[in-house]
């Protein structure tokens, strides 16, 4: 077989690799975790296929809202040294590749969940990514201080979707799901921007500590986490949910609240000695995880 | 900016190539279970 010469002005082709990373497959697992959650405390049998394919459409759809999310903010990242050598900012990818890549996960993504759920959850699906594309990343994350509250409605979504997959429906206690998330988010976000407001304030995204200063931010940790905590605790005294959660729950709210109370009182500038920040933000994550862990233990052991 | 070499631009193409023909089997495999089981769910 003979080779036909390629044409001079063909660009480099983007590697399989690049494409992956820019589905922000790290922060994709919070997502998958969450959504997944969300199906396996819904009332009813899960087809396992089905289930699988449910949390695969939720992945997904992240990874489509990720890369579409990197194609619009390739200037923004080329300016921080956390994103910098993302493959659109570092040259390695086009534009219209990141574009399309992102588009057509996304489509594929809601027809998929289709074809294996409901209109329902299919829907809630596209709502989560265009939520995420053109709300946050589109038109808040450059202009208002407040881009994290609003935008955190779209990492909210996945236990809500989960929940319509099995179910076909949305109920009480998936719309507390999604306040949990959607309340745990600022003080999440908040509490990482305080130790790299720097490379916020050098591309110009209004994050709170940046336009508000250090101490309103704290301030506004510590008072995102309380009405976050009522939410994480409420599935108890409501009867959604039984004493396994609601002890684990109460527990790993309070330590979520002294912590927050930690970073108030904190008075440093120095990204460096923000420890109290830097605690926060790692127990948020674990903080999240041990609360819908404890969902769906409560849910099967009880 | 230099032209990347033909090498290297085959070599991107049939990286993305395996990496498609795995992914599409690996729907179509999906597609299957998933009829299936949207099948014994309505018997």
């Amino acid at each position: 077989m003979t080779s036909v010469p390629l044409p001079h002005d063909q660009s480099l082709p983007a590697d399989w690799r690049d494409l992956l990373a820019l589905t922000k497959p790290r922060v994709m697992s919070l997502v998958v975790f969450t959504g997944l959650c969300g199906l396996l405390a819904a009332p009813g049998p899960v087809h396992p296929v089905l289930g699988f394919t449910a949390v695969l459409c939720i992945a997904l759809a992240a990874g489509a809202a990720g890369a579409l999310n990197q194609w619009y903010e390739a200037d923004l990242d080329a300016k921080m040294k956390r994103t910098a050598n993302r493959p659109l900012p570092a040259g390695r990818m086009s534009r219209q590749t990141a574009l399309h890549f992102g588009v057509g996960l996304g489509v594929f993504s809601v027809i998929l969940m289709d074809l294996a759920a409901n209109h329902l959850a299919a829907a809630v699906l596209a709502i989560s990514i265009l939520f995420y594309v053109l709300v946050y990343t589109v038109w808040l994350k450059r202009r208002t201080a407040q881009n994290i509250v609003i935008g955190g409605a779209a990492g909210a979504f996945p236990p809500l979707i989960g929940w319509a997959a099995v179910t076909g429906d949305v109920t009480m206690l998936p719309i507390l799901l999604f306040a949990i998330i959607f309340l745990w988010t600022p003080p999440h976000f908040w509490a990482l921007s305080l130790f790299v407001r720097s490379d916020y304030a050098a591309a110009g995204i209004p994050m709170l500590p940046v336009v508000a200063g250090l101490d309103n931010t704290r301030r506004q940790v510590f008072l995102y986490s309380l009405p976050m905590a009522g939410a994480a605790i409420a599935p108890w005294p409501l009867g959604l949910a039984g004493p396994i959660y609601g002890v684990s729950a109460a527990i790993l709210s309070f330590v979520f609240v002294v912590l927050a109370g930690r970073v108030l009182t904190n008075r440093t500038t120095e990204p460096s000695a923000m420890a109290a920040e830097k605690h926060l933000f790692a127990y948020s994550i674990f903080y999240l995880f041990a609360l819908f862990t404890a969902l769906v233990a409560d849910r099967w052991i009880a | 900016m230099p032209l990347p070499d033909d090498e290297l631009i085959r070599g991107r193409q049939r990286g993305r190539a395996r990496v498609t023909v795995l992914l599409l089997g690996a729907f179509v495999v999906l597609l299957f279970f998933i009829t299936i089981a949207q099948a014994s769910r309505n018997w």
